[in-house]
């Protein structure tokens, strides 16, 4: 199954920074973790992930330091603050309103109204 | 197997050597990419794929270069803002020839001469001729970007409808012939016509930020730029006076009538061209201009702050001098927002961010001191529109430092992202703008035009 483009991107904010609360990461490992958590239903466009990390940084939601990986490269690990903690309870927030609307509608269109079949 | 994984260095070579082309992808981003490309390819080895297959599994997850260089232009816009109006997202057709702009901008650069000397022959009041200066040279520039951003009609009708009531107040104002008010008008309009430049320059998008701060960042070189051409200009008008006042002819007249009506307007138009054009010039001197005059500064601040203590009170000092300290101290806010724009604003905290707190606070002292000098002298001597011009100068300047000297402590202690202290400064800017109209504006009638 192929997630719409505008739903990945409308939730990767709220994914990025609900990783990154469970602990500080890299690039990669994030996009892993992604994958993981959907089943490898959601694959993002890899390179995409970093203006959005940077934009992140900008907003004050995510911090980064240069470490070095087992390999001995140079390794940007990211970390969520106080201020991304706030945001992703924010989005939380609004993400369980529009699941609970979502899954209200699922439940009714599973039951067609009765009247319909008096048109059948 | 040795041979392969040579093979795969080189692809990775080759794949970091075309990113680097991307002006919107820094360095340390590539770093960072490559990091991402390796460890992908590693975990498709594990699989089973082999280095050539692997790479291009990794390169595909990466995603178009493309799409993904615009995404960093678009959260760093800073690093290739030119980028961003000379390179349009679909590229309609060939585009603009060069030397098509260059043409357009040199019939500007000649026509902001021509204005100029116009307005010299009709003017002959000294003083009717500077209060109209900027308004003969600003259509030009205006015309510059209006033609470069490709300006909408309501954006035109947003710059011009200012421009006609700034025309209309400043020669319709029965002004009292050298008076204050009239002296202070001159001084703030061309305040208030950069602004008007700028909502040009951002093409209407004033209300954008990051636009703002763009136009900031386009101030701070404009005047590099005509600093440069003025110094080539003076150097290569002084040599040809010295050549010619030789053989006896005297070019003083000439200088006075032709060379300077076209060369000072012309010079400002040519100079915003080269901004525009030729960005990556002056892209590296900023910085380090900034480094350089932020620790001198520190130390004029200070050498004036420890005079002032030195000599006692400032009740009775001269009018003069207020007038000159607040011009150092839009001088200092010129460098401190300069430095800002200039700054990387995901670069961690470092010294040189200590060094600005510093300077804004140095820059805080002096207001203070000047502050209660102007008070001082008000209490004594009664109001004046030069006093309460001065006055709301120096207020609006301590709260714009003030504001900024929290926020970089809350900077350098980890607390605020960089963005914060940006954003103070480019929505703070407008402030000034409205000031100056008020002085232009309101200043006149209260005080009967004297």
């Amino acid at each position: 199954m192929r997630i719409d483009k505008d739903l990945v991107a409308a939730s990767a904010t709220p994914l990025v920074l609900g990783i990154l609360s469970e602990g500080d990461l890299y690039g990669y490992a994030i996009i892993k973790r992604v994958s993981e958590l959907s089943g490898g239903g959601m694959q993002w466009t890899d390179g995409m992930l970093y203006p959005l990390l940077h934009r992140l940084e900008r907003l004050g939601y995510v911090s980064s330091s240069w470490g070095t990986s087992e390999a001995g490269r140079r390794r940007k690990h990211y970390a969520i603050t106080p201020t991304g903690r706030d945001a992703l309870a924010d989005r939380q927030e609004q993400w369980t309103v529009v699941a609970d609307a979502l899954r209200q509608v699922w439940q009714s269109a599973q039951r067609p109204p009765a009247v319909i079949e008096g048109w059948a | 197997m040795m041979e392969a994984h040579a093979e795969l260095e080189a692809q990775i070579g080759r794949w970091r050597g075309y990113v680097q082309r991307r002006q919107a992808i820094s360095p340390a981003d590539i770093d960072e990419l490559e990091d991402h490309l390796r460890e992908q390819i590693a975990d498709r080895q594990a699989t089973g794929l082999d280095d050539e297959e692997a790479f291009l599994v990794a390169i595909k997850r990466l995603g178009n270069l493309d799409a993904v260089s615009r995404e960093f232009a678009r959260e760093h816009s800073d690093r290739l803002w030119k980028q961003l109006v000379l390179v349009p997202e679909n590229r309609d057709g060939a585009g603009t020839p060069p030397w098509r702009e260059l043409a357009v901008v040199l019939a500007l650069a000649v026509g902001a001469g021509l204005a100029v000397k116009v307005g010299t022959i009709w003017l002959d009041d000294e003083a009717v001729l500077a209060r109209n200066l900027g308004l003969l040279v600003f259509p030009f520039l205006g015309a510059y970007f209006a033609w470069k951003r490709r300006l909408t009609a309501s954006v035109a009708a947003m710059l011009l409808t200012p421009f006609a009531a700034l025309a209309v107040v400043l020669n319709v104002y029965p002004f009292v012939s050298g008076g204050s008010t009239e002296v202070l008008a001159i001084l703030h309009a061309p305040v208030v016509l950069w602004l008007l430049a700028g909502v040009a320059y951002v093409g209407g998008r004033w209300r954008s930020d990051n636009r703002r701060m763009d136009f900031v960042r386009f101030t701070g070189e404009l005047a590099i730029y005509f600093t440069l051409l003025a110094l080539g200009g003076a150097v290569l008008v002084g040599l040809t006076f010295g050549a010619l006042s030789v053989v006896g002819i005297d070019l003083e007249p000439v200088m006075e009538d032709w060379i300077m009506p076209f060369a000072v307007p012309g010079a400002l138009v040519v100079a915003a061209w080269l901004v525009e054009a030729k960005q990556n010039v002056v892209e590296n001197i900023a910085p380090v201009l900034t480094r350089v005059f932020t620790p001198l500064t520190i130390v004029m601040l200070l050498t004036l702050l420890a005079v002032f203590t030195a000599t006692g009170g400032l009740v009775d000092v001269d009018r003069e001098l207020l007038i000159l300290m607040d011009a150092i101290l839009v001088l200092v806010l010129c460098l401190l927002l300069y430095a800002i724009s200039a700054r990387d604003s995901l670069a961690q905290p470092g010294l040189f961010d200590a060094l600005q707190l510093v300077l804004v606070i140095a820059a805080l002292a002096v207001d203070a001191v000047m502050l209660t000098a102007m008070l001082t002298r008000i209490a004594e001597f009664g109001f004046s529109p030069n006093k309460i011009a001065a006055l709301g100068l120096n207020l609006l300047l301590l709260v714009h430092l003030l504001r900024a000297a929290w926020l970089t402590v809350g900077f350098l202690r980890g607390r605020r992202p960089f963005g914060a202290l940006e954003r103070w400064q480019t929505r703070y800017l407008p402030i000034y703008g409205a000031w100056a109209a008020v002085v232009i504006l309101v200043f006149p009638p209260i005080f009967g035009f004297a």
